[in-house]
């Protein structure tokens, strides 16, 4: 009746994650029900949870990648505490319980923040950058977010019932094969990713229609700001990687479940090819990472220097370079296996290219500057300690592209500092720049900046802290993934590493603190102009947060950073340009289907987990079901009276004008 | 009508793009039709990427036989080219309810999908039936890698034409309930894209797996 | 110091040894951040010295051997190499930032400074031209330090082979007819030749003293030339996750002197008359951690072939059931 599932399942002799999972479900059930008693759950209900809005749907994205944060975060604390501990000693997590630690940290930042934070901004920004109305599906934007939010939840699910991998992030075979994996924890692992990795999938259709498909009349490919280049650019990959990776997560399954041999020692399979399939995933990956954080600090380098961004036309082809040449490298990721000195050189050679068209980008950054009035708010210095961190960790990877550099360093604490050094100096910093960026155009208020500019010290100084160590701990010998150890040498430096740990929690503490008190005092706060930063494209020309329509009247776009163009000419004339004749506007209606279709998507993965296969037919069959009741509807838009949005935007108007009027007192 | 009217709503689209004033009720350029169509041809691509992935892990494993039976062993070419036709002819038929579709026709859009549908089954079946076959054999996908990448292959295009049936038979239902509205006219355009994608599969399936293991 | 001395023989001999053309231009610079980095790492050792137990010596610097050298120079090479691209480019990061700030009215503001042909030829040349300096570099190094490539020797190499088991390391002697578990030892000065294999899962064999490190899989025999230039004791590990008993795949080498590892080849084959058959082989691969060192007098003959012909069957994995959720029913 329940598969594999009994009571057995419960961790109950492992004390720490069951209570950690406790706690985790006892606040998030807490929190569920403190809303309902407030009465506030209709309003979640139908402005977030059931909304189709752009903007909602990247503003709950970027919430997620931030729960899973502190989740990702908490394993880092407990791997780096056991590493400083764990010397000549067992240290406190026993491996079957510390390899679950380090395989769910690195499933998560990579997938459960990284992904959903990128995707998150790109969501809230690009449709207002394009100067257009929603994306191209927008109730397909919402199944994507909620899928993903399904394989968070069952992760998390792994931690008081069953188990998570103890393979590493990237399962490779033949140990997670069934016969050296027999329990549930790489099940976990594989739909997890298979049922977020379809919304993952849909994402990148979706925006790569939006941006190819729909743009504001004017909008042509040469006008679009960097940061949708750069969406573009992620998008792409994603349409073109996600698939493989749904193709040998469902070999793994195959091999699991029904006994195939792709990748098993026996009856000849080859647990090779899922390092060569994975990698052709995993490699272009971190690229659909970094692409949108590349972006973020164009816009924001451009905007807090109050120049455009230098080279543009190079940026966009460094961007597209970097898309093409993603998938010629994956295999430097095993450089190691002995493919023979001509393999490993081209792959090699091939891997330093990209550091090219990266290269450039750096020197752009530069040169943007170069000239500029800069000021420094929270973006502006996440960007300039993202380029200051970010070259060291293209230094440290181009070294790891040496194949003979690889030999000595692969799979060391030296390859564990490169890629932290380049995920979080390049995708975090650019996550949080981002989040400080945008999140006056998505909530209609600021974020105090003292507590910003403080949580990026101790996150800047906490990473130096915590991985500089590591890097020299690589050229110790010291391997990843360890227990413990006996070497006396490696101490003092993991001990370090703690340290830093803690300062990076001290940053992650004052970046709470920062969101609190900016929402508590929120009247002071206020963005009443929609354009706090004196910023360049079009978002910046609707009000904060904009209307669920964001403009009242499409703009025409004439020239290079739309708005900024706009507003030179608004100065130069002292007049606004002229109010649009308002009509009715279109929007499509709220819709449950994402929510109710991933319910039943949670219920199919952990039937699937559990070998319960009644309840996996039902769940399938709930969300057929789901998606032909949705198809059935006969009223999918609603429509906005010329009077409404015409009483919005002349709100906006006013204030805009109010602002016009404060800039031209300044100039 | 309203394909009338979406291409309608193009014109004014390059108009508005060549500089005139652009339609308020407008929420793109590109019609809602070329909209959706071009996002289904993107996913049909990542689909493709798909299907490359099971391609390679045929190409690597299809002489990792340990010791079983090949490819020669077990396929039956006449078996396969009528499979073949099967899913070309489903391939016209579903061409046909297309234009039945477009011309409001009933009787040929009917028509054509139930063909279509048959057809597919009857693929279906001939697929099944070869399975079943190998499986009694002995052949079955954990006998050796080689069965495993076949089957998985092959499988993964059978479950596509699988789910394009369901697909089909929604379509139907839908048309038959809510008429040729515009947008059911996007989704018949989508399910007729899937349709011949599946074809095309089917093509490098013929050629990668039957005809280059019989010519071996 | 007396690791002053060791690395800077290291130095000469990795110049004497090894012919990177592209590379010698740039010995100055590598001298300097060498010498930079030397002092950083005889520090640790410094520390290690005091507090070391075991006698290994862990990290890949100073390097033991041909090929851990020649690993560590290219590493070198092309670390100075980009230390001069990247500490300019961090300087002027933070020179510009810190120049154009709004509150510097000495600053010349260029706001009409978006494109320059000139600058566009910079930005993207100085990029190119380092990484086909690099790309040189990585190329030679590639084929010069192939690990299957023979060491240039007269006399033959030792052979060695080498199977990654759950887990611990199993050495056969094919040579000597000995084996032995979790213990390496091997003549300094002559070339080692090994050849690799796993009983089940991925492991990768790495001697960070003595260079390359080299996968083990299942059904599969990679092949890895080292040596060892002097007598020493190093730590030996698995380099790639291989599950739950992975931190205890540390094993110890032992580099000695010719004459006392023909007297360590005489004594195994004298000691504790135990035979490494099948039987035997099979009961060690199944799962165990913290294995001590331990020697077999005699091998049966092509038992590594066995293996890797998979005429043995693969390592058993987990047999009881000791995850939640562990399936009942079997393989197949």
């Amino acid at each position: 009746m329940l598969g594999k599932l009994s009571w057995a399942a419960i961790p109950l002799d492992q004390p720490i994650p069951l209570l950690a999972g406790c706690l985790a479900f006892g606040i998030v059930g807490g929190i569920a029900v403190y809303v309902v008693l407030k009465g506030w759950a209709p309003y979640l209900w139908r402005e977030w949870i059931t909304s189709v809005d752009h903007k909602h749907i990247g503003v709950m994205y970027v919430f997620l990648a931030m729960v899973m944060l502190l989740r990702g975060f908490t394993d880092a604390i407990m791997m780096r505490s056991q590493q400083a501990l764990a010397f000549q000693a067992p240290g406190y997590l026993p491996p079957e319980h510390y390899d679950q630690i380090f395989s769910a940290h690195g499933t998560l930042m990579i997938l459960f923040v990284a992904m959903p934070f990128m995707i998150g901004l790109i969501n809230i920004v690009v449709p207002l950058q394009l100067g257009v109305r929603d994306v191209a599906f927008p109730t397909l934007n919402s199944v994507s977010f909620w899928l993903t939010a399904t394989g968070a939840l069952l992760i998390n699910l792994s931690l008081v019932i069953g188990e998570f991998a103890h393979t590493g992030w990237l399962p490779y075979p033949p140990l997670s094969e069934f016969a050296y994996s027999p329990g549930v924890g790489v099940d976990y692992y594989l739909w997890s990713l298979q049922i977020s990795g379809v919304g993952t999938l849909l994402t990148g259709v979706n925006f790569v229609t939006t941006i190819l498909k729909i743009r504001a009349p004017g909008m042509t490919y040469m006008r679009m700001p960097i940061f949708c280049w750069t969406a573009l650019g992620s998008s792409l990959l994603i349409v073109a990687a996600f698939p493989i990776l749904t193709a040998t997560l469902a070999m793994l399954l195959l091999d699991r479940y029904f006994g195939f041999h792709f990748f098993t020692n026996e009856a000849g399979g080859n647990p090779m090819m899922f390092m060569n399939l994975i990698w052709a995933w995993g490699h272009p990956e971190v690229y659909i990472l970094i692409l949108p954080a590349f972006g973020v600090f164009s816009e924001v380098v451009s905007t807090f220097s109050g120049k455009p961004l230098f080279g543009y036309r190079s940026m966009v082809a460094a961007t597209m370079a970097i898309c093409i040449l993603a998938f010629m490298v994956w295999l430097h990721h095993f450089f190691t296996m002995g493919a023979g000195a001509d393999v490993n050189a081209f792959f090699g050679v091939a891997t330093m290219i990209i550091a090219v068209p990266t290269g450039v980008k750096v020197f752009n950054w530069l040169f943007t500057m170069y000239g500029g009035r800069i000021t420094y708010p929270p973006p502006m210095m996440w960007a300039i300690g993202f380029i200051v961190t970010f070259v060291i960790g293209g230094m440290t990877g181009v070294l790891l592209a040496v194949p003979p550099a690889d030999f000595v360093l692969h799979n060391s604490l030296f390859l564990v500092a490169h890629f932290h050094n380049v995920v979080i100096g390049g995708v975090l910093f650019g996550a949080f720049a981002g989040y400080t960026f945008w999140f006056p155009k998505a909530f209609g208020f600021r974020l105090r900046e003292d507590l910003g500019i403080a949580a990026f010290w101790c996150w800047f100084v906490g990473f130096y802290l915590a991985f500089m160590p590591l890097y020299v701990l690589g050229f110790m010998g010291m391997t990843r993934r360890m227990q413990h150890y006996d070497v006396p040498a490696w101490h003092p430096w993991l001990l370090v590493a703690a340290a830093g740990v803690v300062v990076i929690l001290a940053g992650i503490g004052l970046q709470i603190a920062q969101l609190v008190v900016s929402v508590r005092h929120r009247e002071q706060l206020r963005d009443t102009t929609g354009d706090p930063w004196n910023g360049r494209s079009l978002e910046w020309s609707t009000s904060s947060p904009p209307p669920a329509f964001n403009f009242a009247a499409l703009p025409r776009i004439e020239e290079d950073d739309a708005y900024w163009q706009t507003k030179q000419r608004a100065l130069r004339q002292h007049v606004l340009a002229d109010e649009p004749a308002y009509t009715d506007i279109e929007l499509p209606r709220n819709s449950a289907t994402g929510f109710v279709s991933a319910f039943f998507a949670s219920f199919l993965g952990f039937a699937l987990i559990w070998h319960i296969w009644w309840l996996a037919a039902l769940s399938f069959l709930g969300a057929f079901v789901t998606f032909v009741a949705f198809a059935w509807r006969d009223r999918t838009e609603y429509r906005v009276s010329a009077e409404e949005v015409a009483r919005i935007d002349r709100e906006n108007r006013r204030a805009r004008r109010a602002a016009l009027a404060h800039l031209g007192a300044a100039e | 009508m309203s394909i009338a009217l979406e291409d309608a709503r193009i014109d004014v689209g390059r108009r508005s793009y060549l500089g005139l004033r652009i339609e308020h009720a407008e929420r793109s350029l590109a019609s809602k039709r070329v909209i959706s169509g071009f996002g289904f041809w993107i996913f049909l691509l990542s689909d493709i990427v798909m299907f490359s992935a099971f391609f390679a892990a045929y190409a690597v494993l299809s002489g990792e036989t340990a010791g079983g039976p090949s490819g020669k062993d077990l396929f039956d070419l006449n078996r396969v080219a009528l499979e073949t036709a099967c899913l070309l002819l489903s391939s016209f038929a579903c061409g046909v309810a297309s234009i039945g579709a477009r011309a409001r026709s009933d009787f040929m859009y009917y028509g054509a999908m139930t063909a279509t549908a048959l057809l597919g089954a009857a693929f279906l079946f001939l697929e099944i039936r070869e399975f079943a076959g190998m499986i009694a054999l002995g052949a079955g996908p954990t006998r050796s890698a080689f069965l495993t990448s076949f089957f998985a292959l092959v499988g993964c295009h059978g479950l596509h034409v699988t789910l394009g049936l369901l697909w089909l038979l929604t379509m139907m239902a839908q048309v038959f309930a809510k008429g040729y509205r515009a947008d059911i006219m996007r989704r018949v355009l989508c399910f007729g894209l899937f349709w011949h994608t599946l074809d095309i599969i089917w093509v490098g399936i013929f050629t990668v797996v039957y005809l280059m293991e019989l010519a071996k | 110091m007396s690791n002053h001395t060791t690395k800077s023989r290291l130095q000469s001999s990795a110049s004497s040894t090894r012919r990177f053309s592209v590379v010698d231009l740039f010995k100055g610079w590598r001298r300097f951040i060498a010498a930079r980095l030397t002092a950083f790492a005889v520090r640790c050792y410094g520390l290690l010295s005091l507090l070391v137990l075991t006698g290994c010596e862990p990290g890949i610097l100073p390097a033991n051997g041909v090929i851990g050298k020649g690993d560590t120079t290219i590493l070198i090479d092309s670390l100075a190499i980009m230390l001069a691209i990247v500490v300019p480019t961090i300087v002027a990061t933070l020179a510009f930032a810190w120049w154009f700030r709004s509150s510097n009215s000495s600053a010349r503001r260029r706001p009409d400074l978006i494109y320059s042909g000139q600058i566009e030829m910079v930005t993207w040349s100085i990029p190119l031209m380092t990484i086909m300096l690099l790309g040189g570099v990585a190329w030679i190094g590639s084929h010069q330090l192939d690990p299957a490539q023979p060491l240039p020797s007269n006399e033959a190499p030792l052979k060695v082979q080498v199977v990654s088991l759950d887990w611990k390391w199993l050495f056969i002697y094919p040579d000597h007819n000995i084996a032995t578990v979790n213990h390496l030892v091997i003549p300094a000065g002559a070339p080692v030749h090994f050849t690799l294999t796993s009983s089940s899962v991925m492991n990768a064999f790495f001697i960070p003293k003595l260079g390359s490190m080299i996968y083990t899989m299942n059904r599969m025999a990679t092949q890895l030339y080292l040596n060892a230039d002097q007598p020493g004791t190093f730590l030996g590990m698995s380099s790639h996750f291989s599950g739950d008993g992975f931190a205890t795949m540390g094993f110890k080498v032992e580099a000695l002197p010719k004459d006392g590892f023909s007297a360590w080849v005489e004594e195994t084959r004298k000691g504790a008359a135990t035979t490494l058959t099948s039987q035997t082989y099979q009961d060690l691969a199944k799962q165990s951690m913290n294995v001590a060192p331990f020697a077999y007098s005699a091998v049966e003959p092509d038992l590594f072939d066995k293996v890797v012909k998979q005429s043995l069957p693969p390592g058993p994995g987990p047999v009881v059931e000791t995850s939640p959720g562990a399936s009942k029913r079997g393989k197949k």
